[in-house]
């Protein structure tokens, strides 16, 4: 899996729970939070997602590692590399 | 299919709160059934067909207007878009223009945002708008959802803030109508909720009524995966060991989910459970009821000069909020909505008039068939001249004219006494003494539409991450 493909899911899961916001220029270092208006329950929302579709489970204590996009390819790479093999 | 099917989640009630708790159960990845006993969605707010034309059953307006582009701290309506996904232009919300509150001569007039209303209060109570202004601080923000707190007069707050009682009482005779299933008072937190949601975020309406709501929520439960069942009315509740162990429906089949969701009514709901008696929790039936005259004008009102989106009248300065003792209907008071005064952008294709009272229930019940008839026409004929005083003569281009009574809301909704507001008992947590058993809709807190989908999504993410 490459980190696209990583990153794309991600983008995929906000657009669907934030139809909303635009997603198109986002700054992989950047806290996605000051990019976009998220709030908490949003990102309740993204590892909801994450566990429904790839089987992927953020534990609570590990939700800050969502915080950037890039954080988000990195922590999240490994996992639904595991979840697909 | 068959008789006995399984679900992780039955709700009771396809209307705005079933379908948004549905919507948002779904997204947890529950499989969700949602039993409707009426062949059309919308519970309290649905839509029907008569005499050629279409109708919403309450829709007034919409509270909670948000402004497009609006960036800031999270409100009720931006809440319900992200948790359902989904996208606001659904909605097709238009603004009003302006509302107004009049009590005998006296007239406040407000807008969207709290501008207009400060300004019509330092005209007409140059005294008191410090205190409006202080009122209006402090009650900034809303408070957290589904917590339990004891109820708080609002009219002994308010004297804190506002020493002309006439002021008070016309702040308050919005909130009440359009919030409070509380007889003469409402619960401060209450207050704050709809202090917020209809003067400082405010009013606005789906240009084509409540069906575009409707089916904006019924689609997104179908893309959920979702099950509907139409004209399927759940009849009993089995309980055993302090749980619902099945769900009985009316044509004696049997259905059975781990949680239950009911936006039956509290007190409806508890008479449906195989452990409570027929006239259980007595005390906490609601009592509030109203009539309404809706009629379909040739001419729209502003062309009669009469501009208000909606208009709280009442005849005196003290304005009762309670079931009239001696009357059938209390015609002292009214809600005078007007769709076409939201419509800016191009004329509706139909023009109304809505005219609200509040009803004695039990009076209205106990009429015989042809005497509740007459009743009805008596009370449409006297609705029609008060109005006619407040908004201008209407009456010649009136085509056609519909009315409900607190019979027709129990008729079709199943809400005791007619009470469309529910309980002033609300259960605020969702939570009942069953542990899978859980209130949604208006007996959980919020009302009006806004409020009844936050109450779907409210316990739905208790529920739903449990």
């Amino acid at each position: 899996m490459t980190e696209q493909e990583v990153k794309d899911i991600v983008i995929a899961i906000i657009n669907d729970i934030a139809p909303d916001e635009d997603t198109s220029n986002l700054d992989g270092a950047v806290r996605l939070r000051e990019q976009l208006d998220l709030d908490s329950m949003d990102f309740l929302d993204i590892v909801m997602e994450l566990r429904k579709r790839y089987k992927v489970e953020v534990p609570e204590d590990e939700y800050m590692q969502l915080a950037t996009l890039d954080g988000c390819v990195s922590y999240l790479k490994p996992k639904l590399e595991a979840a697909a093999a | 299919m068959g008789s006995s099917s399984h679900f992780d989640v039955a709700i009771i009630g396809a209307g705005m709160s079933g379908l948004a708790a549905g919507i948002r159960l779904a997204h947890f990845g529950k499989k969700v059934c949602i039993l409707e006993r009426h062949s059309v969605w919308g519970g309290l707010n649905s839509f029907y067909k008569k005499g050629g034309h279409h109708f919403d059953t309450g829709l007034h307006a919409m509270t909670n207007w948000l402004e497009p582009g609006y960036r800031g701290p999270r409100v009720p309506l931006q809440r319900i878009y992200r948790q359902l996904r989904l996208s606001p232009e659904l909605f097709q919300l238009e603004k009003q223009g302006h509302s107004q509150v009049i009590f005998g001569d006296v007239r406040l007039r407000f807008e969207n945002g709290l501008e207009r209303l400060a300004s019509e209060i330092a005209r007409e109570f140059p005294a008191e708008v410090d205190g409006f202004l202080r009122l209006a601080g402090d009650l900034e923000g809303y408070p957290e959802a589904n917590q339990d707190v004891p109820f708080e007069s609002t009219r002994d707050r308010l004297e804190g803030y506002i020493k002309e009682p006439l002021l008070r009482e016309m702040l308050l005779a919005p909130l009440l109508w359009y919030g409070s299933a509380h007889e003469d008072d409402v619960d401060f937190e209450q207050f704050q909720i709809l202090f917020n949601s209809i003067y400082r975020e405010g009013f606005c309406r789906p240009r084509e009524g409540v069906k575009t709501i409707i089916f904006a929520l019924v689609r997104r439960y179908a893309e959920t995966g979702g099950e509907l069942r139409r004209n399927t009315g759940v009849s009993r509740l089995l309980v055993r060991d302090g749980v619902v162990t099945a769900i009985e429906l009316d044509d004696g089949a049997v259905v059975t989910a781990s949680q239950v969701l009911s936006s039956a009514g509290l007190v409806e709901t508890m008479r449906l459970r195989s452990d409570q008696p027929k006239d259980a929790v007595r005390e906490h039936e609601g009592q509030l009821a109203f009539t309404e005259a809706i009629h379909v004008l040739k001419r729209p009102m502003r062309e009669l000069g009469f501009d208000a989106a909606i208009t709280f009248y009442n005849r005196g300065p003290r304005f009762t909020w309670r079931s009239p003792e001696d009357r059938l209907v209390d015609l002292d008071s009214s809600v005078i909505c007007v769709p076409d005064n939201f419509a800016h952008e191009s004329p509706l294709a139909e023009h109304r008039l809505r005219v609200t009272h509040l009803a004695h229930n039990q009076r209205w019940f106990s009429l015989g068939a042809e005497e509740y008839e007459a009743e009805k026409a008596r009370m449409v004929g006297a609705s029609m001249s008060v109005t006619a005083g407040v908004a201008g003569d209407f009456r010649p281009h009136v085509t056609y004219t519909d009315a409900f009574t607190p019979r027709t809301v129990t008729k079709y909704t199943g809400h005791i006494n007619g009470a469309i507001y529910g309980s002033p008992h609300k259960q605020k947590t969702g939570r009942t003494d069953l542990g899978n058993l859980f209130v949604i809709g208006t007996d959980q807190g919020m009302l009006g539409i806004v409020g009844a989908m936050l109450s779907g999504v409210a316990v739905a993410n208790t529920v739903g991450s449990g």
